[in-house]
């Protein structure tokens, strides 16, 4: 184990610029901020993915946490424990996860932006509030540092097991976004894209990353404040009498008010209208609220979705990976071009919505596709529905031990033979 | 007259959501009463409206939030308190209100109810306890009483009720109230009172449900069961909570509880300001 968490933190870094180009659009930056920015800690530091993420919370203007301590995610709460009173935040231990989600949608619709951090069995505790803030369309994030389950499992041991859960855990039709990160720096980078993503579609949005990611320490780079794009959710233009809350604008997201600011709306869990009034027995209101609400995602997947090609121009087999498992999965395809092997990779950044076309175009390419995952086989089953006709083959690892370079290497071998 | 320029005439009109008239209550059902107390009191307070806002869970009662003319919200099924809890914390000029039932604050939401009180988080509760769920039909919860007949009890319930006075003030609520819907008056009272309490207030509004509790327990229509009310209420102020149990024989009403202690709020505020001038301080250096 300290072996491969050591090649880990030594494996070539390929951190993404945390301004991705999709990320630019619609965004404002922040306005000057005075030299005594506490909330940004520019510089270079060693931490923690867990303390990183923490960081990148408040760097991307998280000013509420609400949550409960769980192995692997605790590191995340102790640090807004400490840091959100340096600069008039607030945090609550709630009684439970259920509690914490719930208060962190009411957090954001009082007007913060607001988060959540957990694993597994908090994660599955918080499946249903996840559906309530995806109807009534709260922008908040929620963060699953996954361990290895079910049930309790090893808390303290990587897993990449909540894949399907972040996608289709809680009940009804709804789409996410979710975001595996794979560094320590990108624990910082894509909590501020998940708080971005989050305002831009008043969606919860989904850190999904794995316990080594989240308690490996690696060196990270806080930019200065006036290099991070950050994004707040569209605002009403119009009088309080005219408000619709849940009338889209052009991209199929609805402008935002928040409470106290004399709009005086509802909002519910029950399928409603564009004034936020309860529908619960029209086909129609309940058709044209589930199809934008899983519309505004999938019509702007284009702008969700990000990945990293590497060597996939030629690449006769393709390893598709995210999270700690894709620097195994970098390791590996470099050894097998040294090999001659015309191998490739493709590391997912997003994970939900899936890059169905991406994929079905590499599957078009490549003899064969290889998914590592530290599971039984989930994000394999995505891959698989987009290869089509393209042999797909699950590498599956589970417990404490990610996959080592050579063991990918070699089944890249075994497929081409 | 129309009935609806009947409802635009009424003084409390601006505080329902006329557009979302017809509710879906029964007749005879108390939420209405409560909701009128709740009006009047919000009158007598002349709370600027922009700033108040109502948060409901799952039932008969959590329809109130949408029924009132405020910023409001209609959680998940026993949410409500731990939703109110963020507003609240995320925006404290706002004075937030939980209107909701008996099933939804103590059974499937009962965890969070303990721990707002105990933390002494600046809401107000209140609960419409009608004695079972009635939304799905009469099932028993956890105010029914022994031997009640429910559509899930059938041969009687042989579950012990809470008694939710004493359950508040064991949890540190700083203004704990009973009252029936029969003494709209004094409910509304005692809304204005815990709505500028700060901290924890709770009030329990024991209601009549007469198309299901009411009738399956043959309890009578509901001006029978506010009759009834009128015969075994008795006012008993500051008394002891502990003794405050529900019975056919007598329903203790009044203020339980009304002491002072910082809220979560205010304890928040203080540390956080601390830690900031602990900052400047050493920042000084």
């Amino acid at each position: 184990m300290k072996a491969n968490v050591l090649f880990a933190a030594f494996a070539p870094q390929y951190v993404l610029s945390l301004l991705f180009s999709p990320w630019k659009r619609n965004v404002r930056k922040v306005a000057k901020v005075e030299k005594t920015n506490r909330a940004i800690l520019t510089g270079t530091h060693f931490m923690s993915g867990d303390l990183a993420c923490a960081e990148g919370a408040l760097a991307a203007g998280c000013r509420f946490f609400g949550g409960y301590p769980i192995t692997p995610a605790t590191e995340i709460a102790e640090r807004m424990a400490r840091r959100l009173p340096e600069i008039g935040g607030i945090y609550i231990q709630m009684e439970d996860e259920i509690g914490s989600i719930a208060a962190v949608i009411g957090a954001s619709y009082a007007g913060k932006k607001a988060m959540t951090a957990t694993s597994g069995p908090g994660f599955s505790l918080m499946q249903e509030n996840i559906g309530l803030a995806v109807m009534t369309e709260a922008p908040l994030v929620i963060v699953n540092i996954m361990r290895g389950g079910p049930s309790t499992g090893q808390p303290t041991m990587p897993g990449q097991q909540d894949v399907m859960q972040a996608r289709w855990g809680s009940h009804g039709d709804y789409e996410i976004i979710a975001l595996a990160p794979s560094s320590v720096q990108e624990m910082f980078d894509l909590t501020i894209g998940c708080f971005n993503f989050s305002e831009t579609y008043r969606v919860p949005v989904i850190l999904l990353a794995d316990e080594i990611i989240g308690h490996m320490w690696e060196r990270v780079k806080i930019p200065p404040p006036e290099d991070i794009t950050l994004v707040s959710r569209k605002k009403p233009k119009v009088p309080p009498n005219e408000y619709r809350p849940f009338q889209p604008n052009e991209n199929l997201v609805p402008p935002m008010a928040c409470f106290g600011e004399g709009y005086r709306f509802h909002a519910t869990g029950l399928t409603h209208n564009e004034r936020g009034e309860p529908k619960t027995v029209s086909i129609e209101e309940q058709t044209k609220l589930v199809k934008r609400l899983c519309d505004k995602i999938r019509k702007n997947a284009e702008e969700i979705i990000k990945v990293e090609e590497v060597m996939l121009e030629d690449a006769e087999v393709a390893v598709i990976a995210y999270g700690i498992t894709s620097r195994a999965a970098l390791s590996a395809v470099r050894k097998a071009r040294k090999q001659g092997i015309k191998a490739g990779l493709l590391r997912l950044v997003t994970i939900w919505p899936f890059p169905e076309k991406l994929v079905a175009k590499i599957a078009k390419q490549v003899k064969a596709i290889i998914v590592p995952e530290m599971n039984y086989g989930q994000l394999v089953r995505e891959v698989e529905r987009a290869a089509k006709t393209t042999p797909v083959f699950l590498l599956s690892k589970l417990g404490e031990e990610p996959h080592r370079p050579l063991e990918i290497v070699e089944v890249i071998r075994s497929i081409l033979k | 007259m129309s009935k609806s320029d009947l409802m635009l005439q009424h003084p409390l009109a601006k505080y329902l959501r006329q557009e979302r008239m017809p509710h879906i209550w029964c007749e005879g059902c108390g939420n209405g009463i409560l909701l009128n107390s709740f009006f009047n009191a919000l009158d007598e307070l002349k709370l600027d409206l922009d700033k108040v806002v109502v948060v409901s869970g799952i039932g008969c009662i959590g329809r109130a939030a949408g029924y009132i003319n405020v910023d409001s919200f209609h959680t998940t099924h026993g949410r409500a308190i731990a939703f109110a809890t963020g507003v609240k914390l995320a925006n404290p000029d706002l004075k937030v209100v939980v209107i909701s039932g008996d099933g939804d604050l103590f059974a499937i939401g009962g965890n969070h109810f303990i721990h707002a009180a105990r933390r002494n988080i600046d809401i107000t509760v209140i609960c419409a306890n009608n004695f079972n769920y009635g939304m799905t039909g009469g099932q028993y919860g956890p105010t029914t009483p022994l031997d009640a007949w429910t559509t899930t009890t059938p041969y009687g319930n042989v579950e012990h009720p809470f008694n939710l006075v004493h359950l508040a003030a064991a949890s540190g609520a700083v203004y704990v109230a009973r009252w029936t819907t029969l003494q709209a008056r004094r409910l509304r009272n005692s809304m204005m009172k815990a709505l500028q309490k700060e901290g924890f207030s709770f009030i329990e509004v024991i209601s009549p449900c007469p198309e299901i509790y009411d009738r399956y327990n043959k309890l009578g229509t509901a001006v029978e069961v506010m009759k009834w009310f009128k015969l075994v209420s008795q006012v008993q102020h500051a008394s002891d909570p502990a003794k405050a149990e529900i019975t056919k024989n007598q329903i203790i009403i009044g203020e339980f509880v009304d002491i002072e202690k910082p809220s979560y709020g205010k304890l928040l505020r203080e540390m956080t300001s601390k830690v900031q001038e602990k900052l400047k301080r050493e920042k000084a250096k």
